[in-house]
């Protein structure tokens, strides 16, 4: 059997904001076609590290390498060769309010391709379709609710069929039905497009149900304590912290 | 009788009984808050007062009513009996009080959660605001470089926003705010006239109060005053764009498809501005002489072909181009200061609120110096 692929790797990574350390000596790595999930409390600095991941924080030092390429000691032209095979799916879906859902998908196809008007809105409407939008085109993100908010949001973000795709908190602030919707359409998004799926949330449900990977943070040790599998964790770990988290405060200790 | 009742029933009492080691705290009445109840003082005094006490004990048989009063009371007696290493029974309290001390003693305060008073010295403070001054006009510089990084980019060939919001904001900031620069700068104008008539009416001059209102609006007045609601409209409404987009992280998902935030919101915004307030001073201009005319024509009887004839007389093109060379510079420092405000905007909807109020406040600072460096270079140079 073939070894996994190392699609992106954390080498000894620092986060800090100011002299105030967030998280250190961080260390692991993300397989091609991974779901990953970067779990821990909130506050504990998860959405620190994804803004690091995708290049809008730099670290206080180590590495956070795309392949062979360390995305923070390469040149700006190399940066955004990698930006451009991200898609990225961000809490509140962040769309741009003054355009419709339809422009808010077609701006990074817009950037990065020289194809036609109509071959864009072809697209367009295949991946608004994709996340179950279909008609939606013509719509403001302010006339829509929350959840399709994020489908648009994840629309935009495989706009580009992206080889990565990071989730910021996507079950945050929606209902069951509607973030375990989400869930089945990042399962099957990653099936069909083959892409490694980063997720940074403290949803179990959605990290059971989807993660096969992932990274626990801590924030009274400022650093990871546990890796891999979420439910061979939750079978085998028996870091008391780790326990807690992922049964609800069930078992182990209760972290202040 | 009743309102006798009532009164007695509105007090909470305590009585103490010691047997052997142990003190039994009575309670009775009603403990709510708005009731009249033992300071906790008086009990603190009481148990200090007894010595060898291993244990406290409470009897609530007697009490007829309770609410937060009586826990933050209990709360009391617990971190007391904490310090005193007494232990504290508490069976004779009603099962909800139980359960709810229970609930409030379980998680412990996070340590250094608290947030430490530090006294900074006056030196520490003057230090601290020079540093942070050097740091934002370091900012500012930035901005502006980057701004005419991107300006200089569009000429080019590479504009990297959309023409379509271009048009957009320049029908915002341009054709939106013509009724109130229209109302503005017709009440400046009136104003203008009617202070200047009362004086030259004693010399029989009324007929200069054209030249007065048309030099005052076209060379200065029309400028200002377009610039001034500009940076209360438009510069806020900047503002508060770009804040609420960099709240909502849409500026961070414009950077990380590599789309320059500077060229996609910031240049179409300088350019519109730029673009528009010269008209808009030209039509404030307008609407200045109007109400000027008004007020000749109303009060002072003079002839609307007089009042013309005079105001072109005197007016010269020099000043129409002084107005509105500064009406640019205003839009650019209207346009710099609204969008610099918004994009340093961090956080919550607190920060756009004021991001707004800085940009208007900025706006309007820069505002009343570039015009002082505007006219005092005007003199210099005689025109």
């Amino acid at each position: 059997m073939n070894e996994p692929e190392a699609r992106i790797m954390i080498s000894d990574l620092t986060m800090a904001y100011g002299s105030f350390v967030l998280m250190r000596d961080l260390n692991f790595i993300i397989n091609r076609g991974d779901i990953f999930i970067i779990m821990g409390g909130s506050g504990c600095g998860k959405s620190t590290l994804m803004k690091i991941m995708i290049g809008l924080k730099t670290p206080a030092s180590g590495q956070v390498f795309y392949g062979d390429v360390s995305f923070w000691e390469t040149d700006s032209l190399e940066q955004e060769r990698i930006m451009r095979r991200i898609g990225i799916l961000y809490q509140n879906g962040a769309l741009w309010s003054s355009m419709t859902l339809a422009e808010n998908v077609a701006l990074p196809l817009e950037q990065y391709t020289d194809l036609s008007s109509s071959d864009i809105m072809d697209i367009v409407l295949l991946k608004l379709a994709l996340v179950g939008l279909s008609g939606f085109h013509d719509y403001y993100p302010s006339e829509i609710s929350g959840g399709m908010r994020k489908r648009a949001g994840l629309a935009r973000a495989i706009a580009l069929d992206p080889d990565i795709v990071f989730f910021d908190e996507p079950s945050a602030g929606l209902d069951p039905v509607s973030a375990k919707r989400l869930d089945d359409l990042i399962l099957e998004l990653r099936e069909s497009l083959g892409a490694t799926v980063v997720i940074v949330t403290h949803e179990l449900a959605s990290i059971f149900a989807i993660g096969n990977n992932s990274v626990f943070l801590d924030p009274e040790t400022k650093t990871m304590i546990a890796g891999g599998d979420p439910k061979k964790l939750l079978a085998e770990s028996e870091d008391p912290r780790v326990r807690s988290f992922l049964t609800r405060g069930k078992e182990g200790s209760q972290t202040k | 009788m009743n309102e006798e009742r009532d009164t007695e029933n509105r007090f909470g009492r305590l009585d103490f009984k010691q047997s052997d080691d142990t003190i039994i705290i009575k309670l009775s009445g009603v403990w709510k808050i708005g009731a009249k109840i033992p300071s906790f003082n008086k009990a603190k005094n009481r148990l200090e007062s007894k010595s060898g006490i291993q244990c406290i004990a409470f009897d609530a048989s007697d009490l007829t009513g309770w609410d937060s009063a009586l826990l933050i009371f209990l709360l009391k007696i617990h971190e007391l009996c904490y310090q005193c290493r007494i232990y504290m029974e508490m069976e004779g309290l009603p099962r909800g009080v139980q359960r709810l001390l229970d609930l409030a003693s379980a998680v412990p305060g996070a340590e250094g959660a608290g947030k430490e008073s530090v006294s900074v010295s006056f030196f520490e403070r003057v230090g601290t605001s020079a540093i942070d001054l050097s740091k934002s006009a370091v900012e500012i510089v930035d901005f502006i470089g980057d701004a005419s990084l991107s300006f200089i980019g569009l000429f080019r060939g590479k504009s990297g926003f959309r023409w379509s919001e271009l048009f957009l904001i320049i029908q915002e900031t341009g054709v939106q705010a013509l009724p109130i620069v229209s109302l503005i700068s017709l009440l400046v104008g009136l104003i203008l006239a009617f202070v200047s008539a009362m004086q030259l009416m004693m010399f029989g001059a009324q007929i200069y109060v054209a030249s007065l209102v048309g030099i005052a609006m076209v060379r200065v007045m029309g400028a200002i005053m377009t610039g001034i609601i500009m940076a209360g409209r438009t510069g806020a409404a900047f503002a508060a764009q770009l804040g609420t987009m960099q709240v909502n992280e849409e500026i961070d998902a414009l950077k990380t498809l590599g789309i320059s935030p500077m060229e996609f919101l910031v240049l179409p915004r300088i350019i519109a501005l730029v673009l528009m307030m010269p008209l808009l001073c030209l039509y404030a201009d307008l609407m200045g002489i109007l109400g000027g005319l008004i007020v000749g024509v109303v009060m002072l009887d003079l002839n609307v072909v007089e009042y013309y004839n005079q105001t072109v007389a005197t007016v010269r093109l020099n000043d129409l181009w002084i107005g509105l060379f500064q009406s640019s510079v205003f839009g650019i420092l209207v346009a710099l200061s609204g969008c610099l405000m918004g994009m340093k905007c961090r956080g919550s909807a607190a920060a756009v609120g004021d991001a707004a109020t800085s940009a208007v406040v900025t706006g309007i600072i820069s505002i009343v110096v570039a015009t002082a460096i505007i006219t005092v270079m005007c003199n210099t140079l005689g025109i």
